[in-house]
């Protein structure tokens, strides 16, 4: 029974650690280039997840300041990851792009291919 | 009840990075993120963080879907199958969460508000902000103004990947 | 009959109000939640919606490639600027409180708003121009 209670008021960390352990796994285990920048955008959403979650005071409310309330949630999480939401589009743009680059360059995008590819080539 | 919501949220986050995981033809992978996002924008507002809800549902399902599908319909769309066994790449990641999670057991519980978290540096803006700016809106207040050279870096870098995919991707037009 | 009829009407109606929608975001991000980033990623929405109904080449004559470019760089200096005005003053880099005569809340807030502006020039056409070339790299 406290073990429950324990999981239920750590929820939020536990959900925010499986996350970031699925995009790890995206990223090492598959070889499609384009799931391996999806998963790298799953790994950095569970980092805001990190971020926000002891940021959050129960009880108050959005931080924008007005008469009628009198906690506030910590506003400074929030001006990092907003930064941090654009810089991930930013990566995931130029990411994209070197895919595109890639697929035109070889033929293929997964990484196996590549590197089959390329063992060729030095052989050749 | 926000602890409910709370839970059910995030409890769909997991599912559908399973779905993430699994499926093989990359536009469902592509739909399946962009449902991803819009959730997490979701948990966020339950999180009490709107601005930064706004932006992950803008940006996040909005223009990374966009770039996404362009980048699908210039490649292919159906991953291949795998080649070799997932077994050390999924031995890794377990033992990683598993000493990740010792690492949190330690931490604060949820939702209390004198951790040393929120009585530092957080408050204090909280407090004088609106003695020093007439700004009712914390976050943008602290983003342009208490920590402004932050978004300065950040729009230079904005700038540095338009510039990197510009040179990347533009194809030039010759005349006639 | 087209089979995209509802689509192209409908997106006609959407369009101006996508864009006066960027702009309240704009302008209200100081008393609601909103500022220089999602309105700029609002406005390049409006336009990527047009460019995805209408075609390409009907995008490319509403809104040039050119102005895309020229804009890109425009909002990153439009940032400097303020910060070098500071300078010139006498002040810090970047510091607001003389940009209305050293009254420090109206000066924080004049320079908030150049501010923002600046990242919603830089983030909109930065988010159109990625678009532009990843759909203009298809044709051939």
């Amino acid at each position: 029974m406290n073990l429950i209670r324990e999981i239920i008021a750590n929820y939020n960390y536990l959900i925010t650690i499986f996350l970031m352990v699925a995009g790890l796994y995206i990223v090492v285990a598959k070889s499609n280039m384009i799931k391996t920048l999806l998963g790298l955008g799953v790994f950095q959403t569970s980092v805001y997840l990190l971020y926000l979650s002891p940021g959050k005071i129960l009880g108050g409310t959005p931080p924008i300041l007005d008469e009628s309330f009198a906690v506030y949630s910590n506003p400074l999480p929030h001006v990092l990851i907003l930064t941090a939401i654009v810089v991930g589009v930013a990566t995931l743009a130029l990411g994209l792009a070197l895919v595109v680059r890639i697929n035109e360059a070889y033929g293929t995008i997964e990484e196996d291919e590549i590197m089959d590819h390329v063992d060729r080539d030095d052989q050749a | 009840m926000e602890l409910l919501i709370n839970m059910v949220l995030l409890t769909l986050l997991a599912v559908i990075t399973v779905g993430i995981i699994r499926v093989r033809n990359l536009f469902g992978v592509v739909v399946l993120a962009g449902a991803y996002s819009f959730l997490m924008a979701s948990v966020m507002i339950v999180l009490d963080a709107v601005d930064v809800a706004m932006t992950e549902a803008s940006v996040g399902a909005g223009i990374s879907t966009v770039l996404a599908l362009g980048a699908l319909h210039l490649t292919k769309t159906e991953e291949a199958p795998p080649r070799y066994s997932a077994m050390i790449p999924l031995f890794v990641a377990v033992g990683t969460g598993a000493m990740l999670i010792y690492g949190t057991w330690g931490l604060p519980a949820f939702g209390l508000a004198d951790t040393p978290m929120n009585t530092g540096v957080g408050l204090d803006y909280l407090n004088r902000n609106y003695g020093e700016t007439n700004i009712p809106n914390v976050v943008t207040s602290v983003l342009a103004s208490y920590r402004g050279f932050d978004t300065l870096g950040e729009t230079t870098v904005i700038f540095t990947a338009g510039i990197g995919v510009l040179l990347l991707l533009k194809r030039f037009q010759r005349e006639g | 009959m087209r089979l995209d009829t509802i689509l192209r009407v409908i997106s006609k109606l959407f369009i101006p109000f996508i864009f006066i929608f960027a702009l309240y975001v704009q302008l209200h991000g100081d008393y609601g939640p909103g500022g220089g980033f999602q309105a700029g990623v609002i406005l390049a929405a409006g336009v990527i919606l047009y460019a995805i109904i209408y075609g390409l080449n009907a995008a490319k004559r509403a809104v040039p490639i050119r102005l895309v470019e020229f804009l890109i760089p425009l909002g990153v200096l439009i940032y400097g600027a303020v910060g070098v005005w500071g300078l010139l003053v006498g002040d810090n880099y970047l510091e607001y409180n003389n940009l209305s005569h050293g009254n420090q809340p109206h000066g924080q807030e004049r320079g908030v708003f150049w501010v923002e502006i600046g990242v919603l020039v830089t983030v909109a056409s930065t988010m159109i121009a990625i678009f532009y070339a990843f759909a203009g790299r298809g044709r051939e």
